[in-house]
């Protein structure tokens, strides 16, 4: 029983920056853009988030720095695509390679170097609970905070007239720009709080999961989070899901010969990637669906004619 | 109040002037950045620049650097221009290198002309069978190629991690994950002698070639690229959008499949789980400053190897960081995006429109 | 009363004077108008007439150069669309701004302002589509719904808003017999309440019976004010077209034998609002030009999609080439076989804006002018072919190598023309050959179609340009809902016969709005 609530556990702790990364993406792509920086946004929102975090000895000022750093290098990426009218998946591209590189050069007075642990969070009387009180009320603040984050952007986008807005414009920008709607403007801070989301999914990596700092240390989770959202049809609440479900997955990968499972453990780590293709396939095969679900001005880019 | 306006057609001489001016923007941002970081930043640019050029084992190291951007990078041209975009060449790369390898492992000592062709008709085949997964996927299953084949790069560097510690293991090398070094007949001869270069910059050279005759001159060529810019047009034209997205797919994939096993039987002479070092990345950014055109290409990719080979002196002669290149790199591909604009549009200063207040009397 | 100047004896909206230009165009040419207080006023026209630029100034998406507008009588000048909504202006554009996925009700929240959007809403919307007899479905998405409904949608998005006066572009364009009847029923409602409607249209028969006066442009002119009751649809016409048409009489050369054969094409649409093809069947001989007349959306797209063949026919005798059964063959098989075809879209389908004229030129005649041997493209050929089509039909441009989309609209038109022509097909198919081309130009092109025809090709004209296809075809078919009608020679037809097909209707309308028989099913 141990074991299955430590594995619980470890399923959240790697699912929570997933589940940042994944719904940051969504808001973003809601309105018609595609980032393929996220890879590049977790890493930078890393290293800073780590890099602030040993400097000043505060976690709450680490966490503020990768969230603003992410939210810049969105900003970068937005400027590009927005204004300059770039290629967005090359623009994408672009960020994760220069994220990449520019984390790791960063990142090399912080090699090997490692934070203290963060905090959990302890709510009186319920984390004492057996079973479930570890289960379910002794996390970190972040934790909470990416299940409330989850919630508010759902209500965000079906329940309020900017979300409404949002949705419009990534549906068909040139109609909601003749109605007279900034889709620029929109885009733009959709486009930031994407970069603020992934900067703090990776934060978690850093600060939280393995406090320490590794080059590199994404592992590609923020291409993972890209194909969340397509798994989610771009829906909240299965983002969330399906982080959940990946981040089990990784976890199975560690524990498998503590299960008792024979297999190399070098190929339960390919079963992510793996299931993330199946996964897009099956998204992508009923062509009338994936139409309806998939913001239809995903990836256009929006060139204002009046 | 500055406005965009379209222009009637793509400016050429915006096109081939970007690249420079990209160059040139990276090179100032690199005086910053090495100002920042407290480094003289006139020694850094010239020891990034101008140093490799200076020695021919330098000028021998970039040919080897170069060689597989510039192979990966021709077929990602070709790729990109038809719309079609593979991001995992750097899963095609370490599949080639694995399935040349293993063909080179098997046949360890045998002699034979022969041999070498072999081993590198395998690594062509394995990129191959890579990228035709996503192929597949996009025609059949309407499924997008940039996350299946981008996640089918951790699935091949996986593989090869577990080929590394088990199958393709060298039994007598300490129980180190690293396969047998290859024999003399499944090793690539040398360009220039007491160097590292090998022919596969030849075969890089012919390639270029080749993509360009393919561009410019043929049929298939021409299909590519009306498929990539008007899809409906190519419709029109009688071309099968199946046929283009196969066959970008399959010839990026052979050349970085050949990459791959030019790099394992080249420089690196066996397989190692280190083998994949983001060459196919990379070569992305090389095929965007080649603005999609082989001979860009190969300029390019000379290019960005000078700035691998300088970094790496850099770094040694002013503990500059490794990841300087990296970024280097990447803000290049930023810069050179930046000004993308330019080349489909003109900024003019407009007034801003007057309201018809002035219509009424 | 309908149609009354109100208590101070003032218009609703008056128009002196407007004009507006582009450059190269005098859109509208001192255009003046007065519409009452609860008067259907339509404006009627033809394409290019001015229509669009004119309400585009009423709403405040345009400024005009010159001319004065006024509204109950002050001042009036829009200086953006939410202006002209707040001074009790609606407009139901032709092309509809609405987001598929999103349901009735996110939409027209979308639509109106912020202060309207809020209480309850839902039920407003319940009440006015009730009142108007335009039943809505508040939680359905507007991407499963019919034309007409969407239609709907727009307007009680407008009505939210208790305009005082509506514009409805080219409104029943889209509509079955049914909607348009139900529209109708709406419109004389508002009118009744005291809403005033500027109705533009291009259909003589609906004017007559639903508006009360029509201001008539043409070229960017007033060229008459009048009530429509007291018009005859020729009359009408006439005034719209300018002058009696008569089918410009040509010497005819011989006609020979079929070379197209359309067998019955039932083809469902791939477009989300598309129309299905129904039991389209026609022949076309040698020496002779059939003009397939409609309005836009009734399947000329489908039907130009089967005949070039991009989409294989589920049976292949369905379309059937000198005699060839090439329903499942491709382009390239067909033009093999001497069929040459244009479509309607210049730039991205008929041509690829950012290649030069050469490349565009192997683009369709590389089979029947020998552009490629061994596999490898003859630029020299194609060079020389590309200098042959710009110097045989007059294409103005920088030169061959220049991309296509440098060239003008005109221009292009020429071009691509040029370059079917001259690969001497059996059959050509052409669909829209001078929208958006100069007098000139399109004068030109004509000619070059009538010889074609007179050197023995068969060739089809598929246009909603009604004068064009009068001019040079030598029957005319007319294409609604998906069915092409029986052809008729052209010195048979009149332009109401064509007009009512056009509607989808082959008796008039009387003119209380019941319905008559119609002549085509639903879809």
């Amino acid at each position: 029983m141990d074991l299955v609530v430590s594995i619980a556990i470890g399923i959240i702790i790697a699912a929570t920056p997933l589940v940042f990364a994944a719904i940051g993406e969504l808001v973003v792509e809601k309105a018609g853009v595609l980032n393929l920086g996220v890879e590049g946004m977790m890493i930078i929102g890393a290293i800073s988030g780590f890099a602030v975090t040993i400097e000043t000895g505060s976690f709450l000022a680490g966490v503020i720095a990768a969230i603003l750093c992410g939210a810049l290098m969105a900003l970068l990426f937005a400027f590009m695509t927005q204004t300059l009218l770039a290629n967005q998946v090359a623009t994408g591209l672009a960020l994760t390679l220069f994220g990449l590189g520019l984390a790791a050069l960063i990142g090399q007075a912080y090699s090997g170097k490692s934070a203290p642990p963060f905090p959990k969070l302890a709510v009186p009387g319920l984390s004492d609970i057996p079973v479930l009180g570890r289960l379910l009320f002794s996390h970190d603040l972040l934790v909470y905070i990416s299940f409330a984050l989850v919630i508010g952007v759902a209500w965000f986008l079906s329940r309020t007239r900017e979300g409404l807005i949002v949705r419009a414009i990534g549906e068909n920008h040139d109609a909601a720009h003749a109605i007279g709607y900034s889709v620029v403007g929109y885009r733009y801070a959709a486009i930031a709080f994407g970069g603020a989301c992934a900067g703090l999914g990776g934060a978690y990596l850093s600060i939280v999961q393995t406090p320490l700092w590794v080059d590199n240390m994404t592992a590609g989770r923020g291409w993972i989070a890209l194909a969340l959202v397509v798994f989610a049809a771009w829906r909240p609440w299965r983002s969330l899901f399906g982080a959940y479900l990946f981040g089990g997955i990784t976890i199975m990968q560690l524990h498998s010969q503590a299960l008792g499972v024979q297999v190399e453990p070098q190929l339960l780590a390919m079963l992510p990637y793996l299931a993330t293709i199946l996964v897009l396939v099956i998204i992508s095969y009923d062509r009338t669906r994936a139409r309806l679900n998939a913001p239809a001005s995903l990836g256009l880019t929006f060139y204002a004619t009046t | 109040m500055l406005r965009i306006e379209p222009r009637k057609e793509p400016s050429r001489l915006i096109l081939y002037a970007t690249p420079f001016i990209a160059v040139a923007l990276t090179i100032l941002s690199g005086f910053v950045l090495f100002s920042i970081l407290d480094k003289d930043p006139v020694q850094a640019t010239l020891l990034i620049f101008f140093k490799p050029l200076t020695s021919l084992y330098s000028i021998s190291e970039m040919i080897v650097k170069a060689t597989p951007l510039i192979l990966i990078g021709v077929g990602l041209a070709l790729c990109f221009q038809a719309n079609v975009w593979n991001i995992g060449a750097e899963g095609q790369f370490t599949m080639g290198a694995i399935c040349g390898g293993a063909v080179a492992l098997a046949l360890h000592g045998v002699p034979g002309f022969w041999v070498l062709p072999l081993v590198c008709a395998a690594g062509i085949a394995g990129g191959m069978i890579w990228a035709a997964i996503p192929a597949l996927l996009r025609t059949r299953f309407n499924t997008n190629e940039i996350l299946t084949s981008l996640m089918l790069v951790y699935v091949a560097t996986l593989t090869l991690n577990v080929l590394m510690h088990g199958a393709l293991r060298d039994p007598q090398g300490h129980n180190f994950p690293e396969s047998k070094l290859f024999h003399d007949a499944a090793t690539l001869p040398i360009l220039i002698s007491d160097t590292r270069a090998h022919i596969g910059f030849v075969f890089a050279l012919l390639f270029v070639v080749l993509g360009w005759i393919l561009l410019r001159w043929h049929v298939i060529g021409f299909q590519i690229k009306v498929s990539g810019q008007a899809p409906r047009a190519a419709r029109y034209a009688g071309f099968s959008s199946d046929r283009v997205v196969w066959f970008s797919l399959l010839v990026s994939g052979a050349l970085a499949g050949l990459a791959g096993i030019f790099e394992a039987a080249g420089p690196v002479g066996q397989l190692v789980p280190a083998l994949p070092v983001g060459y196919g990345f990379t070569a992305i950014i090389v095929a965007f400053l080649g603005r999609l055109h082989p001979v860009g290409v190969l300029l390019a990719g000379l290019l960005l190897a000078l700035t691998y080979i300088g970094g790496e002196g850099a770094q040694i002669a002013m503990k500059l960081p490794a990841a300087t290149t990296q970024v280097f790199q990447g803000m290049l591909l930023f810069y050179l995006l930046a000004m993308d604009i330019f080349v489909n549009y003109r900024i003019r200063m407009r007034r801003a429109a007057a309201a018809s207040g002035s219509a009424a009397q | 009363m309908r149609g009354t100047m109100g208590q101070t004896g003032a218009y609703l909206l008056e128009l002196e004077g407007l004009t507006k230009s582009f450059p190269g165009v005098l859109a509208n040419d001192s255009v003046s108008l007065q519409v009452g207080h609860g008067e259907i006023h339509a404006l009627l026209g033809e394409n290019g007439a001015g229509k669009s630029t004119l309400v585009k100034m009423i709403y405040g998406v345009l400024h005009a150069d010159s001319g004065v507008m006024r509204l109950r009588g002050t001042p009036y000048h829009p200086a953006s669309p939410s202006v002209a909504r707040a001074s009790g202006l609606g407009m139901v554009f032709q092309h509809f701004l609405l987001f598929d996925a999103l349901s009735v009700i996110e939409n027209i929240e979308l639509g109106i302002s912020p202060e309207l959007a809020k209480g309850d809403l839902r039920s407003r919307i319940i009440e006015v589509s009730e009142n108007y007899g335009l039943r809505l479905d508040p939680d359905r998405l507007v991407g499963e719904l019919s034309v007409g409904q969407r239609q709907r949608v727009e307007i009680v998005r407008c009505l939210l808003q208790k305009p005082q006066l509506i514009i409805m572009d080219e409104p029943t364009s889209v509509l079955t017999p049914q909607e348009v009847d139900v529209l109708f029923d709406t419109l004389r409602q508002l009118a009744a309440e005291g809403c005033s409607i500027l109705y533009i249209s291009h259909k003589l028969e609906e004017i007559r019976a639903l508006c009360d006066r029509a201001t008539i442009l043409r070229g960017g002119k007033v060229v008459a004010a009048c009530t429509p009751a007291e018009e005859t649809a020729k009359s009408l016409a006439e005034m719209m077209i300018g002058d009696v048409v008569v089918p410009a009489s040509r010497t005819q050369g011989a006609i020979g034998d079929v070379r197209l054969r359309l067998n019955a094409i039932n083809q469902p649409s791939t477009h989300q609002f598309g129309v299905s093809l129904r039991d389209v069947s026609i022949f076309v001989r040698g020496g002779e030009i059939v003009g397939i007349a409609g309005v836009a959306g009734n399947g000329q797209e489908e039907l130009m999609e089967a005949l070039i063949g991009e989409r294989p026919l589920e049976n292949a005798d369905c379309i059937k080439l000198e005699g060839v059964s090439v329903g499942r063959k491709g382009p390239d098989e067909r033009r093999a076989l001497g069929m040459c075809t244009v479509p309607e879209e210049r730039l991205g389908h008929a041509a690829v804006p950012a290649m030069s004229l050469v490349e565009n030129s192997v683009l369709s005649a590389r089979i029947r002018r020998a552009l490629t041997r061994g596999g490898l493209i003859d630029f020299g050929r194609s060079g020389n072919f590309a200098e042959v089509i710009v110097s045989e039909f007059d294409v103005r441009t920088a030169g061959v190598e220049h991309a296509a989309g440098s060239l003008s609209g005109g221009n292009l038109q020429k071009f691509i023309m040029g370059r079917e022509i001259l690969q001497a097909p059996s059959v050509l198919v052409a669909s829209q050959p001078t929208w958006g081309v100069d007098a000139g130009a399109a004068a030109a092109i004509h000619k070059a179609l009538i010889q074609l025809a007179r050197d023995g090709a068969a060739v089809v004209i598929i246009s909603q340009d009604l004068d064009e296809l009068l001019t040079i075809s030598d029957r005319i078919a007319v294409i609604a809902n998906g069915r092409l009608s029986e052809p008729e020679d052209v010195a048979a037809v009149t332009i109401e016969s064509i007009g009512r097909k056009m509607g989808g209707q082959s008796a008039p309308l009387p003119s209380d709005g019941t319905q008559t028989e119609q002549a085509h099913a639903q879809n």
